[in-house]
């Protein structure tokens, strides 16, 4: 039996410890907003933060987990930054298909946490993790931009 | 995309709209009945039923419903899966029942294709970028007929003349500020008879439509509470996944289970014909225990069939007779003959995987009474049958309840993942979610055929265009896909799309196609169909002509425009804003290309900076298009951007290629996809224009490629005449 730390409660769950995070996010406490696209680490679709910072959920071991906060896409609504990102993006229409954004956001909610004024270049550092196969990427620059310069 | 353009279309206006009561208070508006010009629906055309009622139940699920409460139920023959088309279908109903776009709901389409037809393509299909042109004119009527009916129902019972009467926002409003809320009015509305004239609204008193407006689909899929296939969980329900025999045309032969099995949360290991299956807990257990097992082969005939072998094939067949002939105008033997100069040139694309993010997955239950699919499909028909005839069940037995598509760009017409997910259901008493893993998802997709263009154009002393004969081999989707569509000669209207009917125009043309199956590949539809083949193939070759006349490319093209002013139009307007003819640095150089295809004019030129060792950067991409009346500039736009990038990912990097049988791409690591990093910005231009709507969901993906490497030549003076760039020697940096 683990104990998780996952969006501010600690939940037990019994699990195999090479489990990566992500199933158990999704097919044991049901947060499907964390996607799967690669299991590789190459797509970003299952980005989540620990400790605040993004990492990929379809790699890492829930053994490997520890004390670390898991904070997903399901907490955003209430975090101040992931609140406003998720608005830029309704407001500059960077949705299509939608299944890569909750991990776009959850990139993008790190990034601006570490770096609240970046240029192109930092925006393209800090999103190049994450695929968007309906290539959505000129206007996801342009929704971080809007909430950077807000 | 059209999978049967041949056959007769005939709606009659009689019958145009079915008025009815819903069963538990409400009107019904029909208007799909007229879409199939065959079977359910022309019975219903030509002999009535003429109290306007519909004839059965089933056809209800057709209607637009308005209930007492007034609310408005819409049944969307459409799916989405990103394109914004559900969105847009509802603006236009929301435009003429004058209702909010938030006053609708929308529900999917269950599988009827007598009643969801789509009427370019003849059937139940989400694709080819058809939703609006499809739809645009029948939802209109039947959006205004409702108001119509609701405005004469509060007309009787107010016992005022109608034409006093308006409607607004959900409401009849009297001219004494009375007014009532449609919910008040259905049942009235739904004795009356369908009239005979439904006045349209003007486009001066459109207030929704050409509006920028906020999909209807977005706000659950910024904060994760979309739910898309692979997030379903039903009671009882577990996790499949398979590994499929990595050799097309190979059966599974034996397997050893006994590792597999002591995988925690691993339940079953499910034998099928090509293919096995471990059903667990939770998706981790499947893919783990797919990895566990020891899985033996019958790999069957195409076990040493590589990339190679089938390229000879096509190159054989262009040294072969001509084929199926598409259009043959002038003399172009003779044009050759004698023309001062000729020109010859091939050009080549390859397979392509769909590669979208969201990998096949399928939940299906398989009970005593029912077949039941919870699944994004783009074919719900399609679907049915094939779950149907996986279960040995009739097709009224299987139940599809479509849902949002993770990314489809085609590869959700097909519907072999949910043969399969059937096939493993109906040896277990629970539902089971299938989900691939990205490994099989890329390796196991049905693929954009590989093309090899042979063309060989005449051309008088000054260089000018006198025609051309363009000879096309590859894989006919159609053939695989709906084979009596396909005529004894084996010409294939998607396969010479385009390029039968070139813009330009020229006096001697002769276009001809060879269908080459593939050996060890499935072929099948991929975004942009098949201008994708015939813009990249054309507008490279027209670009070489016009440099070997040492001609301006735009002026070139334009010069054999004059029977499309619209393609002049947006030629004119991408170059202008892309500074055409502006200088650049050394080494930079603009590339453009024209189409009219999907029933929009769209022009694009890209901007390249070619350094050394061939590296390559996309500084720029100006795109204009003219696709008639816009329901949602936003939405244009964001098609047109996403979608060219969406072209340029796959001109760049993509190619799938066999080795032994197997596809030798595999994941996101040797599959590579455009990133934020590599993806130019991309300016859209929109032309004003009262013409009726075209498609836009793959018109810029069609056309980018070919843009690319004009603009690569313009650079570097190097010609790539065969997709990927990559493939080319060119990095992108």
């Amino acid at each position: 039996m683990l104990t998780l730390s996952i969006n501010g409660a600690d939940l037990q769950v019994d699990v195999p410890e090479d489990m990566p995070l992500l199933w158990v996010l999704r097919d044991v406490l049901g947060l499907t907003g964390t996607k799967y696209g690669c299991g590789i680490a190459q797509c970003g679709a299952c980005t989540v933060h620990l400790d605040g910072v993004a990492a990929r959920a379809c790699v890492l071991p829930v053994g490997s987990v520890g004390q670390r906060k898991v904070v997903t896409i399901e907490a955003m609504k209430e975090h101040p930054l992931g609140q406003r990102l998720q608005q830029a993006w309704l407001e500059d229409e960077v949705v299509q298909c939608g299944y890569c954004q909750p991990g776009q956001i959850m990139s993008a909610v790190a990034l601006l946490a570490q770096n609240p004024a970046p240029d192109d270049q930092a925006i393209d550092l800090g999103m190049a993790g994450n695929l968007c196969r309906c290539c959505t990427y000129t206007r996801i620059r342009s929704a971080i931009k809007r909430v950077a310069q807000a | 995309m059209s999978v049967d353009s041949n056959a007769p279309l005939s709606p009659s206006r009689r019958q145009l709209l079915k008025v009815g009561a819903l069963a538990a208070g409400g009107l019904m508006i029909g208007f799909a009945l007229p879409f199939s010009g065959r079977s359910f629906a022309e019975q219903v055309i030509n002999e009535g039923p003429e109290d306007g009622r519909t004839p059965t139940a089933t056809a209800l699920d057709a209607f637009i419903g308005i209930d007492r409460q007034g609310r408005v139920f819409f049944t969307v023959p459409k799916i989405e899966m990103g394109q914004g088309a559900q969105s847009g279908l509802a603006t236009i109903l929301a435009e003429e029942l004058e209702v909010g776009l938030e006053q609708i709901t929308l529900k999917e389409a269950p599988p009827n294709e007598q009643l969801y037809n789509d009427k370019l393509l003849n059937f139940q299909a989400t694709g080819g970028s058809t939703s609006i042109r499809s739809n645009w004119e029948p939802l209109r009527r039947a959006g205004a007929a409702a108001r119509l009916l609701l405005i004469q129902a509060a007309a009787g019972q107010w016992q005022l003349p109608a034409d006093q009467l308006r409607a607004e926002n959900g409401r009849v409003l009297g001219p004494d500020g009375r007014s009532l809320g449609y919910g008040e009015l259905v049942d009235a509305a739904a004795q009356l008879p369908v009239p005979e004239n439904v006045p349209l609204k003007t486009p001066e008193q459109f207030r929704l439509i050409g509006q920028p407006s906020r999909r209807l689909d977005t706000p659950d899929k910024v904060d994760g509470t979309a739910r898309f296939t692979i997030d379903l969980t039903l009671p009882g329900m577990k996790h499949a996944s398979t590994l499929t025999c990595p050799v097309l045309g190979g059966r599974l032969a034996e397997v050893d289970e006994r590792a597999a099995r002591q995988v925690p949360g691993v339940r079953e290991v499910i034998r099928l014909d090509n293919a096995v299956a471990v059903i667990g807990d939770h998706t981790w257990a499947a893919f783990a225990g797919l990895r566990a097992l020891e899985v033996r082969w019958d790999l069957g005939e195409n076990a040493d069939i590589g990339s190679d072998a089938m390229e000879r094939d096509l190159h054989r067949a262009l040294d072969g007779d001509d084929g199926a002939v598409a259009n043959e105008a002038g003399d172009i033997e003779q044009a050759l003959k004698e023309a001062a100069s000729t020109f010859e040139a091939e050009y080549e694309m390859p397979f392509l995987a769909h590669a979208a993010l969201e990998p096949m997955t399928c939940v299906a239950q398989v009970r005593p009474d029912a077949v039941e699919l919870w699944v994004g499909t783009q074919v719900p028909v399609r679907a049915q049958t094939a779950a149907a005839e996986a279960a040995g069940r009739p097709p009224e037995q299987v139940i599809v309840n479509n849902q949002l598509i993770g990314g489809a760009f085609g590869r959700r017409l097909e519907t072999d993942f949910i043969t399969q997910a059937v096939a493993i259901a109906a040896k277990v008493d629970y539902p089971v979610k299938l989900t691939w893993t990205r490994e099989e998802d890329t390796t196991h997709d049905l693929y954009r055929p590989h093309y090899v263009d042979r063309f060989a154009a005449a051309l008088d002393g000054e260089g000018r265009l006198l025609g051309w004969r363009h000879h096309i081999a590859g894989a006919s989707v159609l053939a695989r896909f709906a084979p009596a569509a396909v005529p004894p000669n084996g010409l294939d209207g998607d396969a010479v799309e385009v390029a039968m009917h070139p813009i330009y125009a020229m006096e001697h043309l002769r276009v001809s196609y060879t269908p080459v199956p593939p050996k060890a590949l499935l072929q099948s539809w991929w975004r942009g169909v098949g201008p994708l083949r015939s813009s990249f193939m054309l507008e490279s070759f027209i670009d070489e002509l016009a440099l070997k006349a040492e001609r301006d490319p735009v002026d070139y093209r334009l010069e054999r425009l004059a029977l499309h002013p619209r393609a002049q139009r947006v030629l004119r307007r991408a170059a202008e804003q892309a500074g055409w003819g502006e200088a650049l640095p050394a080494g930079r150089g603009r590339g453009v290309a024209v189409q009219f295809v999907f029933g929009s004019y769209l022009a694009t030129v890209v901007e390249v900076e070619v350094g050394e060792d061939k590296a390559l950067r996309v500084r720029r991409i100006v795109s204009a298009i003219d696709c008639g009346r816009v329901i949602n500039p936003v939405s244009v736009r964001a098609q047109i951007e996403g979608g060219t990038l969406f072209g340029l990912s796959a001109a760049l990097f993509n190619e799938i290629t066999l080795a032994e049988g197997r596809v030798q791409q595999t994941n996101f690591h040797d599959y590579r996809q455009l990133r934020i990093s590599d993806a130019p910005p991309v300016e859209v231009q929109l032309i004003d224009s009262s013409e009726e709507p075209g498609g836009v969901g793959e018109a810029g993906t069609a056309l980018i490629a070919p843009a690319l490497v004009n603009a690569v030549a313009a650079a570097s003076g190097t010609r790539v005449r065969r997709l990927p760039l990559v493939r080319a020697g060119y990095h992108v940096v």
